[in-house]
């Protein structure tokens, strides 16, 4: 059963065209994501799912559910994780998650044991009777999950849920999703967290400039790559310099040319999986080069295959270290 | 239909609890809320002159009479002052017209009065003589009472002298008052006590400030919460827009009427301003004032995307509003075209209805007018309002 169905969805600001035209739908149980850089248009689709946001045109149907014409069944069914935190400063965690379940309907003696029982799987429980403007940004995202999830939803809307989260709390995040994935919690994300995508989702929506520009699951969209016959290499060039870099991007069989770090340079080749063109001008041109290795793609080289470019606002993947610390965060000094 | 309405209520009234809570947890906003009312009341109460009343005003004078008549003229001056708990006059001997005009030029004394060097000798030849009051123009209020307070001892004086007149020329009339002053005018109120510039104030500034917490505080959390955020939790939460409206506008009734309260308590407490009418109808005339704002207050934190921009929307409408209205000066004095708008101005009759009722203790039926204006404006607005507010949360 298809939990999200969407046709079509478009959605205007004057003349600028935030969503343009996306189609796609989401099964019972899984975790799909939006992926793109800043601005791509990810919030104001999940902003319209969430019925915070009238579509300009086309349709969606959540939970079976019409988003313009059943906006009162779509809330019923969905928890949102927006952008900024829902929660109140002045209220303590307790307060918070009881008002969203008051609105939520839910029976008094019910709120009591969703308090209980997300406060414990979030490990917030010591922090009950504390006011969240008291609270570090984790502990806030953990609570804020906390309400988005109390009142049992279909569906979860996380709008870039780990945005401005030290690595354990995003960590802790993500094992939380993923919990949340085993249970069958149908869950749609959107990040700009290359690793948050693919750690986290089984279908991923590439979305850049207002459209979707590739939509499938997490493997098939690295097979992308070697079905347009694009071989990912990774050099190590002990004198790498910038105009070698530029000498690089016009031989004829590189299709793109991305410098990962003081030394490495990645590249895309244009449908060939013949690289000795490759190592003849790095010679040619003098590199003094240290390693060469053909790698498997991830979607960093997903989305630069799809979109022609670099994310535009690259944020250094935070990569969890840190596994021994469950929640880690959640201790702090007052 | 009724589930429907008992959530709605219910929705409305946790909405409105939350409200109050987040508001009376931050201290920053619960200081303004106490401050606010005080700091007006203070304000108003202590600078605005009340009218006709002087006190410790500096006053020159100038006798340069050579007969009794200057004399008896600066004693009863002072015995004016001798009557009173704070003198009016703080007084000057001045030895000519030109130093008196150059004090009042320095803004050392606000106005000088000059017996001139034959003023007995005048009266004695049987013509009629005068004094001369020269008043600082710069400050037309101070110079007005001035004139009044000399021009009524001025002429208390000129009676005496013509009773005494009177009673050597015609021994045989028993009242040469009566001959010299026929009828006179009795004033009277319709409640007990003289009634200051304060007792016109208050009833105005307990509207104001009312006014004020229903539109500023209904915008001003609305568009706070929705740059916060926390705006779409509440409106993807399963529940009726109009509970979002009624539990923000609960939130802020109670604080509309307990900064009346506050207010209400200051004036009679610090200045004496005593309730006429009856306790309950003020609180129903505060009710409807704060009613007949929600609607605006709703509509602004519509239109306005950003906080800054609802108070500023909100500052264009309430001051103008806060002048016209009679709130701080009579309308009776404005020019009628000003009239006419104050008269389409809900403020208005606020301020009306609410005079009536603490200074004249008028019953609730000689306000229904008033009444039902608010209660016109209100249901007008709040319909207009629901729709675009509706509107304008999901853009």
């Amino acid at each position: 059963m298809n939990m999200i169905e969407v046709e079509g969805l478009t959605r205007r600001f004057g003349d600028f065209t935030a969503v343009d035209h996306i189609s796609f739908t989401v099964g019972k149980g899984t975790v799909f994501g939006f992926l793109g850089p800043n601005g791509a248009g990810k919030s104001t689709a999940i902003r319209m799912l969430c019925t915070l946001l009238r579509p300009t045109e086309g349709s969606a149907r959540v939970v079976g559910f019409d988003i313009v014409k059943e906006q009162g069944q779509v809330r019923r069914h969905i928890g949102l994780v927006a952008e900024k935190l829902i929660l109140y400063d002045q209220l303590t965690a307790e307060e918070n998650l009881s008002l969203f379940g008051r609105l939520n309907n839910l029976p008094e003696e019910q709120i009591k044991q969703a308090i209980d029982k997300w406060l414990g799987r979030l490990h917030m429980e010591a922090w009950r009777k504390h006011r969240v403007g008291t609270f570090s940004t984790g502990m806030k995202q953990r609570i804020n999950v906390a309400r988005a999830l109390f009142h049992h939803p279909d569906v979860l809307f996380l709008d870039e849920p780990t945005l401005g989260l030290d690595p354990q709390t995003t960590h802790a995040i993500h094992e939380f999703i993923l919990e949340l994935r085993e249970e069958g919690m149908t869950i749609v994300l959107t990040t700009h967290d290359m690793v948050e995508a693919e750690t986290l989702c089984q279908q991923i929506a590439i979305i850049d400039q207002a459209k979707i520009v590739a939509l499938d699951t997490t493997t098939n969209l690295k097979k992308l790559l070697s079905a347009d016959n694009t071989t990912v290499i990774d050099v190590e060039v002990a004198n790498l310099s910038e105009p070698m870099l530029s000498q690089l991007k016009s031989v004829e069989s590189i299709a793109s040319v991305t410098q990962s770090d003081t030394y490495r340079v990645r590249i895309h080749t244009r449908n060939t999986d013949n690289i000795a063109p490759i190592l003849s001008a790095l010679d040619a041109m003098g590199a003094n080069v240290r390693a060469i290795n053909t790698v498997l793609p991830t979607m960093e080289d997903v989305f630069l295959h799809v979109t022609g470019r670099e994310m535009r606002d690259k944020v250094a993947a935070s990569v969890p270290s840190v596994r021994a610390h469950r929640w880690g965060g959640a201790s702090r000094v007052r | 239909m009724f589930g429907n309405l008992k959530g709605l209520i219910m929705h409305s009234f946790r909405l409105g609890i939350k409200d109050l809570l987040v508001f009376a947890r931050d201290r920053m906003m619960l200081i303004s809320f106490v401050v606010m009312p005080i700091f007006m009341m203070l304000m108003v109460g202590f600078i605005f002159p009340s009218q006709n009343v002087l006190k410790n005003v500096s006053f020159g004078v100038v006798n340069l009479d050579e007969g009794s008549m200057g004399d008896r003229i600066v004693l009863a001056l002072q015995q004016m002052n001798r009557g009173q708990n704070e003198r009016i006059f703080a007084i000057t001997y001045l030895r000519s017209k030109g130093t008196a005009v150059d004090q009042i030029k320095y803004q050392m004394i606000s106005g000088a009065l000059i017996i001139p060097f034959d003023f007995s000798a005048t009266i004695s030849t049987g013509e009629q003589a005068s004094v001369i009051l020269i008043t600082d123009q710069s400050n037309p209020q101070v110079s007005a009472a001035i004139t009044g307070t000399i021009s009524g001892l001025m002429s208390s004086l000129a009676n005496q002298l013509a009773s005494q007149n009177v009673a050597a020329l015609l021994p045989n009339v028993p009242n040469p008052q009566q001959l010299i002053v026929p009828f006179t005018v009795q004033t009277e109120g319709i409640v007990a006590g003289k009634p200051n510039y304060f007792e016109f104030m208050a009833p105005g500034i307990m509207a104001m400030t009312i006014m004020f917490a229903a539109m500023t505080g209904l915008a001003g959390s609305i568009s706070r919460e929705r740059e916060l955020g926390t705006l779409d939790g509440i409106i993807s939460a399963p529940i009726s827009r109009l509970s979002i409206i009624l539990g923000k506008s609960f939130a802020q009734v109670v604080r509309g009427l307990l900064q009346a309260l506050l207010t209400l308590i200051l004036t009679v407490v610090l200045f004496g301003v005593v309730v006429h009418g009856s306790y309950g109808l003020l609180a129903l005339l505060l009710l409807l004032t704060v009613f007949s704002f929600i609607g605006i207050g709703v509509m602004i934190s519509a239109l306005a995307s950003q906080q800054e921009t609802a108070m500023t929307i909100m500052m264009t409408l309430t001051f103008p509003m806060l002048f016209l209205s009679g709130a701080l000066f009579p309308v009776q004095q404005m020019p009628v075209v000003m009239q006419w708008i104050s008269k389409g101005l809900p403020l208005t009759y606020a301020v009306e209805a609410l005079r009536k009722c603490v200074v004249l203790g008028t019953g609730i039926s000689g306000m229904m007018t008033d009444i039902w204006v608010m209660l016109g404006f209100g249901v007008i607005f709040t319909v207009i309002a629901i729709p675009v507010f509706n509107r304008a949360i999901t853009r």
